[in-house]
């Protein structure tokens, strides 16, 4: 038998360190802790999606069996809970700042979507919760609903909050439209695209839950909570219940079964279960339900888009006109209102050289949940408007849609796109090279007639996209080396499915030398998490958590050089490092023992602090302007059933450029779940309010499609790796570019499989029932021209 | 889920006397459907009668005319009976197709007929191959057994034991699944007893139906051709997010054509 040998630097396929535990049951999720004493929680939900509270009773909910109390909005305010507000300081053209919501956890006033929480009962067991809740009786005058962003913006719709009568938080624009308008009055062509953006639910494998376990002795708050950074949910809870004392709060997650942007944010049901613990002294447990989980997370995209492109006789872009309308939903969140103008705006062009650009962006308010970040952030619905437009423009202007994509394409760096992004480098065509070859392209039409032989018909689709990842331009992160030679990495990122405890033990074992398997990842704590921490988003971890690793690893380094030297009676200046192992005048020691002698103060020099433990906060050089730019072309292969309106995915060809590849294995993966997501959307998943009545229609798994395995096919994925020259690691963020290149190669395919039938235009997600309409349509309009 | 009474009968008798004695008894076969709905509280039984302990509810008996599948059959042990194959292999595929392997591993025939979801694969399989469903008190013909959404012809305290096929010359079934929940949009199956035709389809209406005019052009004609043009009105058929009513009219048609397409080989 041939022994499996793996070599664990950077770049190399090392198999994640993380699976073995998760996959024999032994990760720590929420739900898996239970605290001698807790207590449970259950939450009243709004049956209304617009509703005027007139009085909660909630009198024989208090008398119910185990019910140790039942609180109400009204209870929040008396005792002086804050309010959540988001942080966006986005201004409309004329200087009017954006609109913010003051949102106390358990609504007074009304309730603006069906699900909103509204009352909470905590029992001794979580059946007598969810019994009493049922006690409660919820008096309200229910008010007309506005689900859409475009029916929130029209005449004599219902508005949710009364300061704000045309329901719109923002309409930011980057400038007037004369620019614009002045380069389309002189174009040869202009190409117009109308594109709706499917809303999406996240869904999490772990549902939304917490525990809130309050020290009576210390007056001390510990919160276990799926969470992607707890810095962020420390803060928020210290600011609403602890008048900002953040040592009065610690947030502690092992596991966390998903995060997706949605387990980024502070929701209200998080604080209002830590307010019950701490009104009760008591350790509170609230585990939401699937159902909860579908109605009350934060969801993804929700845009309607109206684009167009002006291009001259050459097929040159002269300019881009953008206006979309985001459904940001009933609240302003943390980033709702500002993910297609920071998120998407960032790259609101795609891979193409936009010269002149005039985009306008509404965020309308309606009674459903609020939309915030969902993987890739506004970022696919930038990428997916410019790929359909350009798809539609090569075929008005009689241009191939490759050599379209060709002639407009980003060639020169750093290029400074309209929105003020510096895009340091790139190969756009190298990478649509190799999807073509990866694909064979050019064998697609035998493939297409054995289709059509079959009753079938084949498209092929393609999308170029440009990624903007990063987010936040700081991170901490602290190497820490014991004084058996084994290694801590204390992380301010969260790892919560990425692999960051393989990744950055590649760093830290290429970097000092040390063995990958003495190499542990501590992370999840408050209490331990170094200052500065800020978490995992944003495709940001290895750019940011891995850089500043990479410098604490330095000082390190360099104060071994200093402990080695003393060792090896050297000057310091002399010694040498190289692959674990400190040399000077013909001597060496390893950094183990540099180790070992650091927490020796005996065999330190004077002067010299014991330990090899460093902080490192690295922020980044350029700020937000200066991220890395992943970027990529996929190429997509489908079979239309025409018959039925079925889609089946045949064929996937991802060329992605994320920069250095630290683990391929790994980023194979995130290519993949990027791309699953991304088809998800495109193919079946689809979130419906009931346009009257506001409720939910696809909460629960039997009318939300999720993709499923059999969805998909075999996804090729290759890298043409160009280092970011934005960080010494040279990686650009590889998370949530399968999203964004995706949605538009699936329905770019579909499109062409149609093409024959004179379907010219599909919204997703490509439902057979939609298909077949689509079909039944073009039929339709053919018979009667 | 709210508080109720569970029981595990080791006889029939007493499951359905504790079943009919009970406020609001239910009686618990695979429990595919009926412990979701207790989970999120949308059904509430003050007792559940669970039929796991009684002898002689499963087991797949192939006669020279029949196939009788006991009520506690799990769907996965009829999708991979070698018997059930052979004599109908259409019906060994149709229990293939039901849910996800865990549904498959848990979900038994009699549950999934007692049920009569207006979407289950099962019914069509019953009504389509003519078969008998036998109880603790009668035998009742597939005609007079699906009677409309959620309902059929069991009474109080009535228990499913056995389902009894018919073995037919040639059958097939083909379902179009809902892309969420995976189960019929429509599914239609065909069967052909010597010169008579059975066609039933599913997930269409309030409960499964057979196609007459159908069974009829194949009785002249056994070739999809036959079936091709024949349509049904969308007045009374199911219209939902995932299919208008327009739609699943189509769909019947198109089902029932490559359901036959199919049989006829």
């Amino acid at each position: 038998m041939e022994a499996f040998t793996e070599k664990f630097g950077i770049g190399q396929p090392v198999r994640r360190k993380e699976d073995q535990r998760l996959l024999i049951g032994g990760g720590v999720y929420t739900d898996d802790i239970n605290i001698e004493g807790q207590v449970h929680l259950a939450f009243l939900r709004a049956p209304y999606a617009h509703a005027r509270i007139n009085h909660i009773d909630t009198t024989a909910a208090a008398q119910a069996p185990g019910v140790l109390a039942v609180f109400t909005g009204r209870d929040l305010e008396k005792d002086g809970v804050g309010r959540v507000e988001s942080n966006i300081n986005l201004k409309q053209l004329d200087g009017t700042p954006i609109f913010k919501t003051q949102r106390l956890a358990l609504p007074t006033d009304k309730v603006r979507f069906a699900g909103e929480p509204v009352a909470m009962v905590v029992a001794e067991t979580a059946f007598q919760a969810a019994d009493a809740v049922e006690l409660i009786i919820f008096d309200a005058d229910q008010l007309p609903a506005v689900v859409t962003a475009r029916a929130a913006g029209a005449q004599g719709a219902a508005v949710l909050h009364d300061e704000l009568p045309d329901n719109c938080a923002l309409h930011w624009q980057n400038d007037t439209p004369d620019a614009y308008d002045a380069v389309a009055a002189k174009a040869h062509k202009i190409v117009s695209i109308a594109l709706t953006n499917n809303r999406v639910v996240p869904v999490p494998m772990e549902p939304k839950c917490c525990i809130a376990e309050m020290n009576p002795g210390t007056g001390r708050l510990t919160i276990y909570a799926p969470f992607q950074g707890g810095r962020r949910v420390q803060g928020a809870v210290a600011d609403l219940l602890f008048d900002g004392e953040r040592d009065k709060v610690r947030h502690v997650s092992d596991n966390t079964g998903g995060g997706f942007g949605t387990r980024s944010k502070i929701y209200p049901e998080i604080i209002a279960v830590c307010y019950a613990a701490k009104s009760l002294g008591r350790t509170v447990k609230w585990l939401g339900d699937r159902s909860e989980t579908f109605v009350s997370d934060l969801h993804g995209r929700d845009q309607v888009n109206s684009a167009q492109l002006a291009f001259d006789a050459d097929g040159k872009i002269l300019g881009y006109r953008l206006e979309t309308l985001v459904n940001i939903g009933a609240w302003v969140t943390e980033n709702g209102a500002r993910l297609a103008i920071d998120g998407g705006g960032r790259i609101v062009g795609g891979a193409y050289d936009i010269p002149v650009l005039y985009y306008s962006c509404r965020n309308m308010m309606t009674n459903t949940v609020s939309t915030d970040t969902y993987r890739g952030a506004g970022r696919p619905e930038a990428n997916y408007i410019v790929e359909r437009l350009m798809e539609k423009a090569a075929h008005e202007l009689g241009i191939d849609p490759q050599e379209l994509r060709r002639r407009n394409f980003i060639k020169t760096f750093p290029y400074t796109t309209q929105m003020g992004m510096k895009v340091d480098c790139g190969d756009f065509a190298a990478c649509m090279d190799m999807a073509l070859a990866n694909s064979d392209w050019a064998g697609f039409g035998p493939r297409a007639a054995r289709s059509q032989a079959g009753g079938k018909l084949r498209g092929i689709g393609l999308a170029s996209f440009l990624e903007g990842a990063g987010g936040r331009p700081e991170e901490t992160m602290r190497v820490q080396i014991q004084e058996d030679g084994s290694v801590n990495i204390i992380c301010g990122t969260f790892s919560h499915g990425q692999g960051h405890g393989t990744v950055y033990s590649q760093i830290v074992s290429e970097k000092m030398g040390v063995p990958f398997t003495a190499i542990d990842l501590i992370q999840g704590d408050t209490d331990t998490a170094p200052a500065g921490a800020s978490g995992t988003y944003g495709s940001r971890s290895s750019q940011m958590g891995g850089v500043a690793i990479i410098r604490a690893c330095d000082i390190i380094i360099e104060k071994g050089k200093v402990i080695a030297s003393h060792l090896l009676q050297a000057d310091t200046a002399e010694v040498t490092f190289e692959a674990g192992t400190f040399s000077a005048r013909g001597g060496s020691v390893t950094m183990a023992e540099v180790a070992k002698a650091a927490h020796d103060t005996r065999r330190l020099p004077d002067g010299l602090q014991p330990g090899l433990d460093e902080t490192y906060h690295y922020t980044r050089d350029g700020g937000r302007d200066d991220q890395s730019f992943p970027n990529g072309c996929h190429i997509c292969e489908v079979e239309v059933d025409p018959e039925t309106g079925a889609v089946e995915m045949l064929a996937y060809s991802a060329a992605d450029d994320c920069g250095t590849v630290l683990n391929p294995l790994i980023v194979h993966g995130q290519v993949h779940g990027g791309v699953a997501q991304g088809i998800g959307q495109a193919l079946c998943e689809h979130t419906v309010y009931d346009e009257e009545t506001g409720q939910l229609l696809t909460g629960s798994f039997m009318d939300y499609g999720m993709p499923r395995a059999h969805h998909l096919s075999h996804m090729a994925a290759e890298f043409n790796p160009i280092p970011s020259t934005n960080n010494e690691l040279g990686v650009k963020g590889a998370g949530e570019a399968g999203c964004c290149g995706a949605p538009p190669a699936f329905v770019n395919a579909v499109l062409d499989a149609l093409s024959s039938l004179g379907v010219k235009h599909l919204d997703m997600p490509l439902t057979p029932n939609n298909i077949w309409r689509a079909i039944h349509q073009a039929k339709a309009e053919g018979e009667t021209h | 889920m709210y508080e109720f009474n569970y029981h595990r009968p080791k006889t029939l008798d007493e499951a359905s006397r504790t079943t009919k004695e009970a406020e609001d008894g239910q009686v618990l076969a695979g429990g595919m459907t009926m412990i979701p709905s207790m989970k999120l509280r949308l059904a509430s039984p003050s007792d559940l009668v669970d039929l796991a302990d009684i002898d002689g509810l499963k087991g797949i008996t192939i006669g020279p005319d029949t196939v009788t599948i006991g009520a506690m059959t799990r769907h996965h042990d009829v999708h991979t009976s070698p018997d059930v194959q052979k004599a109908i292999p259409a019906l060994a595929a149709l229990a293939g197709g039901i849910g996800d392997p865990s549904v498959r591993h848990r979900g038994t025939i009699g549950g999934s007929v007692a049920n009569s979801d207006p979407a289950a694969d099962y019914p069509a399989a019953v009504l389509g191959l003519d078969a008998t469903v036998e109880t603790n008190t009668r035998k009742i013909a597939a005609d007079d057994f699906f009677t409309g959404l959620f309902e059929t012809a069991l009474e109080s305290g009535e228990i499913i034991t056995a389902v009894h096929f018919k073995i037919p010359d040639a059958a097939a079934y083909m379902k179009f699944p809902q892309p969420a929940s995976g189960f019929a949009m429509v599914g239609a199956f065909v069967a052909k007893f010597g010169g008579e035709f059975r066609l039933a389809v599913t997930g269409a209406k309030d409960c499964v139906f057979r196609m007459t005019e159908m069974e009829q052009a194949l009785a002249a004609n056994f070739s999809a051709d036959a079936v091709a043009e024949i349509t049904i009105a969308e007045d009374d058929l199911l219209a939902d997010i995932h299919c208008g009513a327009d739609y699943r009219a189509h769909l019947v048609t198109v089902m029932a054509k490559r359901a036959v397409a199919l049989a006829a080989g």
